[in-house]
């Protein structure tokens, strides 16, 4: 119960939030902050506890039919990262209240972020793979709408759908994967499911339901070739962008991955297409930050870098790789995070991010200045930050790899030295050389915007001097949770001269050197550029315009915009169909008695098909409207004279309106005319008469089917028992069937909607509005 | 097109319309009527002032915009539709209270009651919006 509600509550406070940006105002993101603390504070009692592999659950039926339950799980993996959510998240709230203070939709910026948070929650916590993929959709949905917060701008908008396509897209493969998944195993319990490891690992839906479940991953984690969203998706607000595309929503993919490689890791599908696709990511990720100029841009590629890096290492499966993902994973929170709220911090007071612009800041941003270099330090791996540690675990855990291991070790080296020189361009680029004009006018931004940095990067120096009193309690459980068995682990700076200690160091030389030249070595780097041409990118917009296309075609050859087209349609395959049944089936009608026809049945048929002939050939509209009312009403008569009252009460009154409805219409409608030419006449006349005979046949067929006891008698039975009411008719509309009801009025009002819509707010012909 | 015959007759058939329409929806549970039908003659009454004395008078006499009736009803239905799920069973399903008036007997109210007033406001909400949205245009012209 604690867990649910620790994950629903920022959902519940979420619509509250523009309530309390006007009670709070400037301290509105401080408040917002004290959600994700509270749920940071109470966690941290969970740390220590859970090292063996101990979990605590919570488990409530949602939808049994479907073995949907609402099942929580909270293991070591998940308190690292329901920390980092929550820890982040309280930080990135009161950063953001500073970033974004004056901006009027404050208010439901805060309540997205904290839906957000709400949706990261659930997935890490979730243990039926049906609740993740729910709440996997839900970070999809409400990172949309942060990505296109500022969505006056074109580019804001682009950057969401495309960010929202592709998840998502991913995210129809991974439903697709759990299903077959939970259709394998039995169950869409994750436990239940590792329990069965072997048998789904060796049934023969196995590698669907692994290539499906990739795909989600390696969308929601930008891997190559689906990286190109997340630098896009920097047109969201910093906070946005430190919080969503760097903490949390691209690692859910990489959670997603440690999570299921107890079940579904270890073969060679799972191995080679995992470590493959992330070692691709991780070199891809280095070399496009060297075509970017932007410091976000150049942040987003480096993360691409970071999430390939982890999902190699998960591929890998070792004990050695989970602990190298997991230290990895902390160290970059810590650090990637300062560095994007230190590039939101100079475009707030430099109004740039742009690297040809800035330089020399550190004169006006010493502060600044200082946090970037801490932070960049981590992300270098300079000793003795904890970003020294955890590129020297990842060095060793692919050095030891199974197999592939001069290979990975060679990508790895490379990826490293990028990543070094790329801290540079962060870092050093815009802080450092002669004082450039835009740089010139900044000033220290607020209190909040070095405060928040600060702490982080502070983190990432305190992790790395004092690695086993505060990042093992947070990182061992995790491991222990990969691994399935408790994994002692010592964290320390100096192991000895080892190899990776040596390709570190190497890695570090290498690309401070290469940052030294980086101005020249661009133009080749640029080179890459044109390759983009032909890149997943251009795919996308590719594959985005076909389906405008199509979809244009489509609707024009579907929906001709002729409502007699339509009629004439409809009324044919009714025919047609119901046509094609009578036939298939054979006219056989069951003798009945019959009472023979009274005279005044006769006379109401008589003048339902004089008044019907009268309405066809009329030369006067308002005679033929008139005409067809009475073909109304004589219906209604017919209602009477069978006990229909209800229907017969609806009809009258409908008819009234309807010729009402015509009365009005008649204003907007040309002279009357008749344009269609004989052919077309026949044609319609045979359509109809043809539609009046199948139906009559239906009915006639209908009514001599008595195999089952009519659905009335039940309704008969329990109207006044189970609804207390005698008016059959009323009582199937309001409660036996009251949700075919709701689905009418709804569908109703959509209508009422669209007149007034059509009518109103369409600018007439001419250009009059 | 104003007429003493319709606006005399109008003054009188429109409350009594109202009326009617009200008395169907109250015992359509037993009865034949119901919100569907009572919406429907409250709507034709209505009309039948726009008819008379133009759509703005008509609009006077109902004292809310027709737009909002359609949301009101909705929300009526579905809330009468969300008490069963609160109390744990299926949406929609009915609820049913007895109370004892003093002098008057006793009174069952069920919440397929407010999902009919749902269905009235609806329909009164759906018919009038659409035919006076026309209407008006017409006049305007």
């Amino acid at each position: 119960m604690d867990l649910l509600v620790a994950v629903l509550a920022p959902l519940a406070v979420a619509p509250l939030m523009p309530l309390v940006r006007r009670f709070a105002g400037r301290h509105v993101g401080d408040v917002a902050a004290a959600i994700p603390l509270a749920i940071a504070v109470y966690f941290a009692r969970y740390v220590g506890t859970l090292g063996d592999g101990q979990s605590v659950a919570f488990r409530r039926a949602w939808v049994p039919e479907i073995g949907l339950s609402l099942s929580l799980r909270l293991d070591g993996l998940s308190l690292l990262f329901v920390l980092l959510i929550s820890g982040i998240g309280a930080l990135v709230c009161v950063y953001a209240g500073g970033y974004l203070a004056g901006n009027r939709r404050l208010g439901s910026f805060f309540g997205s972020l904290l839906a957000f948070m709400t949706a990261m929650l659930g997935i890490v916590l979730a243990e039926n793979l049906l609740t993740l993929y729910v709440f996997w959709e839900f970070t999809t949905l409400t990172s949309f709408l942060l990505i296109s917060f500022e969505h006056e701008r074109q580019a804001a908008r682009a950057a969401a759908m495309q960010a929202l396509l592709t998840t998502a897209a991913g995210g129809l493969c991974l439903l697709a994967g759990v299903i077959l998944l939970g259709l394998i195993g039995g169950s869409f319990e994750i436990t239940e499911l590792i329990e069965r490891g072997d048998a789904v690992r060796a049934h023969r839906l196995y590698p669907a339901a692994v290539i499906l479940i990739l795909l989600g991953a390696f969308t929601k984690s930008a891997q190559f070739p689906f990286h190109y969203w997340l630098p896009n998706a920097m047109a969201a607000p910093t906070p946005v962008s430190a919080y969503l595309h760097s903490a949390t929503m691209v690692k859910a993919g990489v959670y997603l991955l440690a999570r299921l490689s107890p079940l579904l890791g270890g073969t060679d599908l799972w191995t080679v297409t995992v470590t493959g696709v992330g070692a691709v990511t991780m070199v891809v990720g280095t070399v496009l930050a060297f075509t970017s100029y932007d410091m976000k841009g150049i942040l987003a590629y480096l993360t691409i870098n970071v999430l390939g890096t982890l999902t190699m290492l998960i591929g890998l499966g070792t004990e050695l790789a989970a602990e190298a993902a997991m230290i990895y994973l902390l160290a970059h929170a810590l650090y990637k995070g300062a560095l994007f709220l230190v590039t939101g911090a100079v475009d707030h007071a430099a109004h740039s991010r742009d690297l040809r612009e800035l330089s020399g800041l550190r004169h006006r941003m010493p502060l600044t200045a200082l946090i970037a270099a801490l932070a960049a330090l981590s992300m270098a791996g300079v000793v003795p930050f904890f970003g020294f540690l955890a590129k020297e675990s990842y060095l060793h855990a692919v050095v030891e790899a199974p197999r592939m291991w001069p290979l990975l070790t060679f990508a790895a080296v490379v990826a490293s030295v990028l990543v070094v020189a790329g801290a540079g361009l962060v870092a050093v680029a815009p802080f450092f050389g002669t004082l450039s004009e835009k740089a010139d006018r900044a000033h220290e931004a607020g209190f909040r915007l070095w405060f928040v940095p600060a702490l982080l990067a502070v983190a990432g120096l305190a992790a790395g001097l004092l690695p086993q009193t505060l990042a093992a309690p947070l990182v061992e459980p995790a491991v222990a949770a990969i691994v399935g068995e408790p994994v002692p682990l010592e964290l320390k700076l100096w192991h000895g001269v080892t190899l990776p200690l040596v390709l570190s160091v190497i890695a570090l030389a290498a690309g401070v050197a290469l940052y030294v030249s980086h101005e020249r070595v661009r133009s080749v780097f640029d080179g890459t550029r044109v390759l983009g041409g032909w890149g997943p990118a251009a795919w996308y917009d590719k594959g985005v315009t076909l389906l405008d296309v199509v979809a244009h075609w489509q609707t024009g050859f579907l929906q001709s915009g002729f409502l007699r087209t339509y009629v004439t349609v409809i009324l044919a395959m009714t025919a047609g169909l119901a046509g094609l049944m009578i036939t298939h089936f054979g006219l056989t009608f069951v003798e009945r008695e019959t009472i023979g026809v009274r005279w005044h049945e006769g006379i109401a048929a008589g003048l339902i098909v004089a008044a019907a002939f009268v309405a066809v050939r009329s030369t006067s509209r308002m005679r033929a409207v008139v005409a067809l009312t009475i073909v109304g009403f004589g219906v209604s008569w017919i209602f009477v004279l069978f006990g229909g009252p209800d229907l017969a009460m609806t009809q009258i009154v409908v008819e009234t309106l309807t010729t009402l409805l015509f009365v009005f219409a008649f204003y907007r409608l040309p002279k009357f005319s008749i344009l269609s030419d004989r052919a077309t006449r026949f044609r319609d006349a045979v359509l109809a008469s043809s539609v009046g005979i199948v139906m009559t046949l239906l009915i006639l067929l209908a009514t001599g089917v008595d195999q089952y006891e009519p659905t009335s008698e039940y309704y008969v039975r329990s109207s006044v028992t189970e609804a207390h009411g005698r008016n059959i008719v009323n009582v199937i509309l309001v409660d036996f069937r009251a949700l075919d009801t709701l689905g009418e009025i709804t569908v109703l009002s959509a209508a009422a909607v669209g007149v007034f819509v059509m009518v109103r707010l369409v600018a007439p012909k001419g250009g009059r509005s | 097109m104003k007429s003493l015959i319709l606006q005399t007759a109008a003054r009188y058939l429109l409350p009594l319309l109202a009326l009617y329409s009200v008395l169907l929806f109250l015992q359509g549970h037993h009865d034949p009527g119901g919100g569907f039908v009572g919406g429907l003659i409250a709507a034709a009454s209505l009309m039948l002032c726009a008819l008379a004395y133009g759509v703005p008078v008509a609009r006077d006499v109902l004292p809310i915009q027709p737009r909002n009736l359609i949301g009101i009803g909705l929300l009526s239905a579905a809330a009468a539709g969300s008490v069963g799920t609160l109390q744990g069973k299926p949406f929609l399903t009915s609820a049913w209270v007895k109370l004892q008036l003093p002098g008057f007997g006793e009174l069952e109210l069920g919440t397929p009651l407010l999902f009919d007033a749902g269905v009235f406001l609806a329909v009164l909400g759906v018919t009038v919006s659409i035919l006076m949205t026309l209407a008006e245009e017409e006049e305007e012209e």
